[in-house]
């Protein structure tokens, strides 16, 4: 995958019935692609976050996000530059491996800090979280063993604390401890 | 105070100042229609649910305040997705309230579910399905909070029947509390200021200026306004199909309807223009033909209250977010401003004898019928337009009479005229007329239809007749689809398929009379004017008169789907000076 035409919106949202399908039918009816979706509890409650991954090689993004804003349950809408903010994601790959092989897919999980979750005679399930990259890495290094079956979650972000904001994060925390 | 769900939905419309419903009962909504018979609120039965949609549409047309239909579950709900997608996309406020299955059997496929918000989540401004009947005033609120503000447009509350039949502590949210309750829903009203004042430098120094004017004039009410700007910078208007009537026919800078089927100086001043002022227009495809070959020198201010209108078509070198009568105003005051400090708006005299040649060389022109020969419609408007009284509102389906209506009839009052224009759907007319003479029973009420459209709708006369709502129905008969006949002589080598309808059948005269109705057929010229009198004399029941016209009458000018606006085909008589259009 290539990041040149994909952008990353930070969608915050009433966390109301439908309005997952809101979202989802919006796309599809405007002919907008969505290349990866998540969605999960905001930290207010009653509002929901969605991290939307748009394909924009043939729609303007500026067009997406008004159209999205027009959804009365949308509340707020941020493009996340990837430069300034954090990206993560979670991986999960069920790998064949015969028994001369598990040492080796180990050894993978162990550089990429992965985990083990669980380890069956010809196969194990390992899982991995970070960038979205390191994820795209490590699955075409699996693939080569076998994938027996994939899933990724998509991936989620937040905006970068910028240098003031984290020292203030910091200096709060000893101000506590004090 | 303690009531039922139903009683509070009924309650709720009262205090929303709801005057009529139209609508139509059955099993889920039946909670609902007990309390409406205590109510002050007037319900109109319609013969189709289709009818109740678009009766709220004319009705929300002519008076700027929400139409509200009302009816059951299932195909109900079904039938009422064509008026809410119209309504939503001529942004006209409406609230259709629909019966839902009880919460208990959701999802289960009950008899006459359907999953309503889901079929109409695309064709409303929003939707909601209520769940509690504690949550009935505010979804009301909310629904005519949502319907009447920012860019108009239909909201939908489905309402389970168990909602309708449990008992709930009656309150009234405050304005504040709906406005709290949506976070995510807050309309631009104030354009930005610096925008403004670029607009007012623009308009100063533009030496072909053509003001743009659409729906959204009408929905600011903002005709006024319109026309103060267009009096103090001396700048012609066009009105667009949505706007007709916005700004007055008879007004010297008044250029009519640009597009398709717009009149050749319309479109042409739009195509030289060196600054088109789009004030509450979308840059419709009907509008500016190929998009690539729109008006190609022209800067662009565009008002509108939808920020998602900004750039998708054509992108401004102004953009303002706002309600149109307040950045008229605004615009205004900024040019009066700058006037005031010494700027001098730009020479518009060689532009403006520009126009007024195009105006003298190319009017809207037809081919009158010799004696003896078949009625031409265009002759037939011009007599209706000419014995319509003072006010009188005029109704068209969609089609070639559509066009007809818009080019020949004089709109010189905003809220005179009511069409379909985005959605363009047969058989609005009759619907939206009876809805129309509701809200203004003093005022004439005129729908001009064709025979394809009569026929999808005809049934509200029976609605229309038995609630004593005297619409006038003038059909232009061809007995053809004539727009789809015109495309396909134009561009099928006259091969025509599927656009002959019988001549013979219906017998529109005994099926209006069968109806209620007082049914006229008029074959010749001579008959027109007398018809027209009788239908005008009539004032204790609807009217239909059956004008047999001509069916080779094609509509012109015309600018071919996919053509640019330059390549507008002139009627046969004026084609030989279209060099005079540079």
């Amino acid at each position: 995958m290539s990041d040149m035409n994909h952008h990353i919106l930070s969608v915050l949202v009433q966390n109301r019935p439908g309005v997952l399908a809101r979202v989802a039918g919006l796309f599809a009816r405007r002919d907008y692609n969505i290349f990866s979706l998540a969605v999960a509890p905001a930290e207010e409650d009653g509002f929901s976050r969605i991290t939307i991954v748009v394909d924009v090689e043939s729609t303007p993004l500026e067009q997406i996000t008004k159209q999205l804003f027009k959804l009365i349950e949308v509340v707020k809408i941020s493009e996340l530059d990837p430069r300034r903010s954090v990206e993560r994601e979670l991986l999960l790959a069920t790998v064949r491996t015969g028994a001369d092989e598990r040492a080796q897919v180990v050894e993978l999980v162990n550089i990429f800090e992965g985990k083990i979750l669980a380890v069956g005679v010809e196969a194990i399930t390992v899982s991995l979280d970070g960038h979205p990259d390191k994820l795209d890495d490590f699955e075409s290094l699996l693939a080569g063993y076998g994938l027996v079956e994939l899933q990724r979650t998509g991936r989620v972000a937040l905006p970068k604390l910028d240098r003031d904001a984290r020292l203030r994060a910091v200096s709060n925390k000893q101000g506590k401890a004090g | 105070m303690k009531i039922t769900g139903a009683q509070a939905l009924i309650k709720s419309l009262e205090m929303e100042g709801v005057e009529v419903v139209f609508g139509l009962p059955g099993g889920c909504i039946l909670p609902a229609y007990d309390p409406l018979l205590d109510s002050s609120i007037r319900h109109i039965l319609v013969r189709h649910e289709q009818g109740a949609g678009h009766m709220a549409e004319g009705y929300a047309h002519v008076s700027g305040r929400p139409g509200v239909a009302l009816v059951t579950s299932g195909p109900a709900a079904t039938n009422m997705v064509t008026p809410l997608m119209d309504a939503f996309m001529d942004s006209i406020p409406m609230v259709c309230i629909t019966g839902q299955v009880p919460t208990t059997a959701i999802g289960t496929d009950a008899f006459q579910e359907c999953d309503t918000v889901g079929i109409t989540r695309s064709c409303t401004k929003h939707n909601e399905l209520i769940m509690s009947a504690d949550d009935v005033p505010m979804a009301v609120r909310q629904a005519f909070h949502i319907a009447t503000t920012g860019r108009p447009g239909p909201t939908l509350i489905d309402v389970p029947k168990d909602v309708l039949t449990s008992m709930m502590e009656w309150y009234w949210p405050t304005d504040e509390e709906v406005v709290a309750s949506l976070p995510g829903y807050r309309p631009n009203i104030k354009g930005h200021p610096r925008m403004i004042k670029e607009a007012a430098k623009l308009i100063l120094e533009s030496e072909r200026p053509v003001l743009y004017a659409g729906g959204g004039i009408l929905k600011a009410r903002a005709a006024e306004a319109l026309r103060e700007l267009a009096e103090l910078t001396d700048i012609y208007v066009v009105t667009t199909l949505m706007a007709r009537g916005a700004f007055p026919d008879s007004h010297p800078l008044c250029l009519g309807m640009p597009g398709m089927h717009g009149n050749a100086t319309a479109i042409t001043a739009m195509q030289k223009a060196d600054l088109l002022i789009n004030l509450g227009a979308r840059f419709d495809d009907r509008i500016t033909g190929k998009i690539s070959g729109f008006a190609p020198e022209a800067k662009v201010i565009h008002v509108d209250i939808d920020p998602a209108e900004q750039g998708k078509v054509r992108k401004p070198d102004v953009p303002i977010v706002g309600d149109a009568k307040y950045c008229i105003e605004e615009i205004i005051k900024a040019i009066k401003d700058l006037l005031a400090t010494g700027t001098v708006q730009a020479d518009t005299g060689a532009w403006k004898s520009r126009i007024s040649g195009w105006r003298e060389q190319f009017p809207l022109s037809y081919e009158a019928s010799e004696p003896g020969e078949a009625l031409k419609p265009q002759f037939c408007l011009e007599q209706l337009r000419d014995s319509a009284p003072a006010g009188t509102i005029l109704v068209s389906g969609v089609g070639q009479h559509q066009m007809w209506s818009s080019q020949y009839w004089h709109f010189d009052e905003p809220y005179t005229w009511v069409n379909s224009g985005g959605l363009g759907t047969m058989g609005f007319s009759v619907p939206a007329a009876i809805g129309a003479k509701v809200a203004h029973p003093e005022k004439t009420v005129w729908a001009i239809d064709g025979d394809g459209c009569f026929q999808m709708t005809a049934q509200e006369l029976v609605t229309a007749a038995v609630e004593r709502i005297p619409v006038k129905i003038a059909i232009l008969n061809n007995s053809y689809l004539g727009m789809v006949r015109q495309w396909q002589e134009m561009f099928y080598d006259e091969r025509y398929s599927e656009v002959y309808l019988s001549p013979d059948v219906p017998n529109f005269v005994m099926w209006a009379e069968s109806m209620g109705c007082v049914g006229i057929r008029v074959d010749s010229p001579e008959e027109v004017q007398p018809a027209i009198d009788k239908a005008n004399s009539i004032n204790d029941r609807p009217v239909v008169i059956d004008f047999r016209v001509d069916a080779r009458e094609k509509v012109f000018p015309m600018v071919p789907a996919g053509f640019c606006n330059d390549d507008v085909l002139l009627p046969a008589s004026q084609e030989e000076r279209r060099s005079a259009l540079r």
